[in-house]
């Protein structure tokens, strides 16, 4: 089976700096890969060549076998990835199920239509969406007005309205509340697993990847140092040096959590 | 070629003022964001003030010193302006400062003739620099060679300043990050206004400069600022040195584009202009703007489409104007048709600017190209008045799409200097090409067809054209197209995520918006039976501005409002006093500042400001918030 997402020999540098070097690795329909490492690492530049935003200097992107390097993002989202950011982007003059409702009229080929009333239209889709994700019942306010958290949750709605068969998502839960962390993250497995949607992410709290990913990739300084499961990273010396520090923390509180 | 020298040594002394005015504007800028549009008034200020202390105070250090004195006087003006005026709209959108500038212009424009006289005055020469000495044959003033070496002084002086004092340095960062500055515990406030006075003296010691040189008019003021923004633009906003190498460059292709290429010298430096902003997007020594930290709380109220009562209510008032000629006499009609006609303007630029976020400083190139493309039915085609009202906009649209390709490729500020770019460009054809467009003179006879001669007639034509087309662009707003172009404005790395092509909804945006403007141009073209370059000028891109940010940036149709507005007032004042542009530029001013929403937005916050009874229309928001603050609204985790 060829994965959904197949990245080679990715590379790309700024006036010298290799940002990512020589970084592979695949993803199949369903999977849900955890990206960490370091800050300046290279996991932002890596997303962004990822959907885009940034055209690498060398290696391949290939989704479902088609290769999308040099594809602007619009063209990438086309081809069914969705994305969320690291600092959420929403377009805060509309309504949160306006948000979505622009995604689903990008999505329905209806950019172009010059009647009608779009605040009326894919009505009743934008309000699944929003109900997936918990926010249907502030679907009329304006995107200005809500915390972060909700903004986040927006973000989600709004990526998955293209039925994206691949979700990257930059540091979902930054700057979320605890509670509200995991419930992030137990809903957006909960939608990837029931949708074979394959989701790759970045994120620094360790409780929220080893959690929730299948598998854990690590970067530093731009090279892929290791992949493998939740425990078998989190055991790794390497990585313990590099980015984890001891561990010790989060396997003592979770063996606490497990033993109440 | 001795000529040429002689001509280049005369455009480097040209540069020295030049040189002053952009940089003092640039250092403005870069910390303030503000585009102070004031600063050609600063500059005529200057020299009028510098005029009267060197008439009055003879001698070496009666002239320098009044020269010196003179700067520092409008310095303290500046001064007092940032801390009364521009102090209370930092927090307002940005064009609003500009909008706050234009005010305190026109009130300057109308002061200085009150105070100095329409007539121009001729100030007294430099001691030390009367004479004027011979080379290949042709007199140089001395006086220039002070000026050629005066630039470069001052730019030492500066680079100085902002690199070896602890205010430059605070400058240099606040220019950078002025957040972050802020953070670091330095006073603001202070910072801004000291800048601001230091930018207001160089546009005032430039002004002063020019006095042994040139007459002082009262209209030197609009000529240096286009010049002024036209140099910031090409070295690059924040730049000093980009602003030093802009205006030697600005100024040599003035001085020796008149003996090159006579024909084109006043379009030369346009063209450069958007050549460089075309390679370099930032200009030559700037860098790309970091986009403005979105400040917390900023709340758009999301727009609604009328509801049915709004629409019989404007429906109603439509009518009503219909009434109009049946007790208004015909110069109250033309006038009635002449604010129409800028509705349709405003209403055009609005479509872009406050659905589309570009700022275009340069509508009137698609109204004036709308009215030549009409007068050019009627002239060359003979063609009826019905068909020139359609190739009228054509000649927007064609405008529309060639410049637009161009523009959209840019953003903010630069994005509305290649917009003026190209207004003047197409002025300066106008002008120029006399052969065709008739020049100066214009085009005269461009008479409506006899069924819509008599001005009952044409209001009720220009009235119902510009009901529908304001009607349509409505609709447009509310429209996919419409959201997906306001979704490009919003958050760009948000709509290209989602498949949204900016540049070609924003392309469109700019060739519906030209198209509009073009329709409005060629209405004004019949209103007025002949067609001036005037039609193509800055002035006319000003007034839509003022007119789109008078009615409110955040409202659907306040430009509808704003237009009528200010249209309506401008023409009324101007049979009232002679101090017309005074008292216009005081009420912008004080709109400006107790409602930087405009007008529309002002009324829409009061109507707002009413709680919502709980089951009345546009009360979800509240339902919603209602229902946060007793933990209601909890995810759901789909099982």
């Amino acid at each position: 089976m060829t994965a959904l997402l197949q990245v080679e020999t990715l590379a790309k540098s700024y006036a010298g700096v290799h940002a990512v070097k020589n970084v592979s690795f695949a993803l199949s329909a369903g999977e849900i890969l955890a990206l960490i490492g370091p800050n300046g690492a290279g996991k932002s530049t890596c997303f962004n060549m990822l959907n885009g935003q940034i055209r690498p200097d060398a290696g391949s992107i290939r989704i479902a076998g088609e290769n999308i390097v040099g594809l602007p993002p619009r063209a990438v989202w086309r081809r069914g990835v969705g994305r969320t950011f690291q600092i959420t982007a929403t377009f805060s003059s509309m309504t949160v199920r306006e948000n979505v409702q622009m995604a689903l009229l990008s999505y329905h080929r209806r950019l172009w239509a010059v009647l009608g009333y779009a605040g009326a239209s894919h009505r009743d889709e934008a309000d699944r969406l929003l109900d997936l994700v918990g926010m249907l019942q502030q679907a009329g306010r304006p995107c200005g007005e809500l915390a972060y958290g909700d903004l986040k949750r927006l973000e989600l709605a709004v990526a998955l309205a293209n039925q994206p068969r691949l979700l990257l998502m930059d540091e979902p839960t930054a700057g979320m509340a605890p509670k509200e962390r995991v419930e992030l993250m137990r809903l957006t497995t909960d939608i990837a697993r029931r949708k074979k949607i394959a989701v790759l992410f970045t994120e620094h709290d360790m409780d929220v990847v080893f959690e929730h990913a299948d598998e854990v990739m690590v970067l530093n300084r731009g090279e892929l140092v290791t992949r493998g499961t939740p425990q078998q990273v989190r055991a790794d010396p390497h990585v313990q040096a590099i980015y984890l520090g001891e561990g010790l923390l989060y396997d003592a509180k979770h063996r606490a959590e497990a033993t109440p | 070629m001795e000529l040429l020298f002689v001509q280049a040594l005369s455009g480097l002394a040209s540069a020295a003022s030049l040189f002053l005015v952009a940089s003092g504007l640039s250092i403005i800028f870069g910390v303030t964001r503000i585009v102070n549009f004031a600063h050609g008034a600063f500059y005529m200020l200057g020299a009028y003030v510098a005029y009267t202390l060197t008439s009055r105070f003879a001698g070496p250090l009666g002239f320098w010193g009044g020269l010196l004195v003179a700067s520092l006087i409008v310095a303290a003006l500046g001064a007092l302006m940032e801390m009364v005026l521009l102090r209370r709209i930092y927090q307002a959108p940005e064009l609003f400062q500009l909008l706050a500038t234009f005010g305190v212009t026109l009130m300057v424009q109308d002061l200085v003739v009150v105070i100095w006289g329409a007539d121009d005055l001729l100030g007294p020469r430099a001691p030390g620099f009367t004479g004027a000495f011979s080379l290949f044959g042709r007199n140089i003033p001395t006086y220039d060679l002070l000026l050629i070496a005066l630039g470069p002084a001052v730019l030492g002086l500066l680079w100085l300043l902002f690199h070896r004092t602890r205010w430059g340095v605070l400058v240099r960062a606040a220019t950078q990050d002025r957040d972050m500055v802020a953070c670091l515990g330095v006073n603001q406030k202070w910072l801004f206004t000291s800048v601001f006075a230091l930018g207001v003296f160089l546009a005032a010691l430039g002004g002063a400069l020019q006095i042994p040189r040139t007459t002082v008019t009262h209209y030197m003021d609009l000529s240096i600022i286009v010049e002024v923004f036209v140099v910031v633009v090409i070295g690059g906003l924040g730049s000093v040195t980009g602003a030093f190498v802009a205006a030697v460059l600005v100024s040599e292709l003035n001085a020796l584009g008149i003996l090159a290429l006579p024909k084109i010298s006043l379009v030369a430096v346009f063209l450069v202009m958007a050549v460089v902003l075309v390679v370099r997007p930032f200009g030559l020594f700037g860098k790309a703007e970091r986009a403005p930290r979105s400040s917390a709380g900023t709340s758009f109220r999301p727009w609604k489409p009328m509801t049915s009562i709004e629409r019989i209510g404007v429906a109603l008032i439509v009518a009503l104007a219909a009434l109009l000629p049946l007790f208004a006499g015909n110069y109250a009609l033309s006038v009635g048709s002449e604010i129409l006609v800028f509705v349709l303007f405003a209403a055009s630029l609005h479509f872009m600017m406050t659905v589309g976020g570009l700022a275009s400083f340069g509508h009137a190139a698609y109204f004036g190209l709308g009215a030549y493309g009409a007068a050019f039915a009627i002239k060359f085609l003979g063609a009826p008045m019905g068909v020139a009202l359609l190739i009228g906009p054509l000649f927007g649209l064609a405008g529309a799409v060639i410049s637009g390709w161009f523009c959209v490729r840019l953003s903010g500020v630069y994005f509305a200097m290649l917009t003026l770019a190209f207004a003047q460009i197409i002025w300066s054809v106008a002008f120029q090409w006399v052969e065709v467009t008739g020049g100066d003179n214009g085009i005269l006879g461009i008479w409506p067809s006899r069924w819509a001669s008599s001005p009952e007639g044409f209001f009720w034509l220009t009235l119902a054209i510009v009901a529908v087309s304001v009607a349509l662009l409505r609709v447009l707003v509310f429209s996919p197209f419409g959201f997906g172009l306001r979704a490009t404005r919003d958050n760009t790395l948000r709509a290209d995520a989602i498949g949204i092509d900016r540049k070609s909804v924003q392309w469109a945006a700019f060739i519906v918006s030209g198209t509009f403007a073009g329709l409005a141009g060629a209405l004004f073209a019949f209103l007025k039976g002949s067609v001036f370059p005037e039609t193509l000028g800055i002035p006319i891109s000003v007034d839509g501005l003022v007119m789109v940010l008078l009615g409110g940036i955040e409202t659907v149709s306040g430009a509808v409002v704003g237009a009528i507005f200010y249209k309506a007032l401008a023409i009324w004042l101007m049979s009232q006093t002679d101090l017309s542009k005074l008292v216009l530029g005081a009420i912008i001013v004080l709109l400006v500042v107790a409602s930087p929403k405009g007008i529309v937005g002002f009324i829409e916050q009061i109507r707002h400001r009413r709680p919502p009874s709980p089951n009345g229309a546009g009360s979800s928001a509240a339902r919603a918030d209602a229902s946060d603050a007793l933990g209601i609204a909890k995810m759901k985790v789909a099982e």
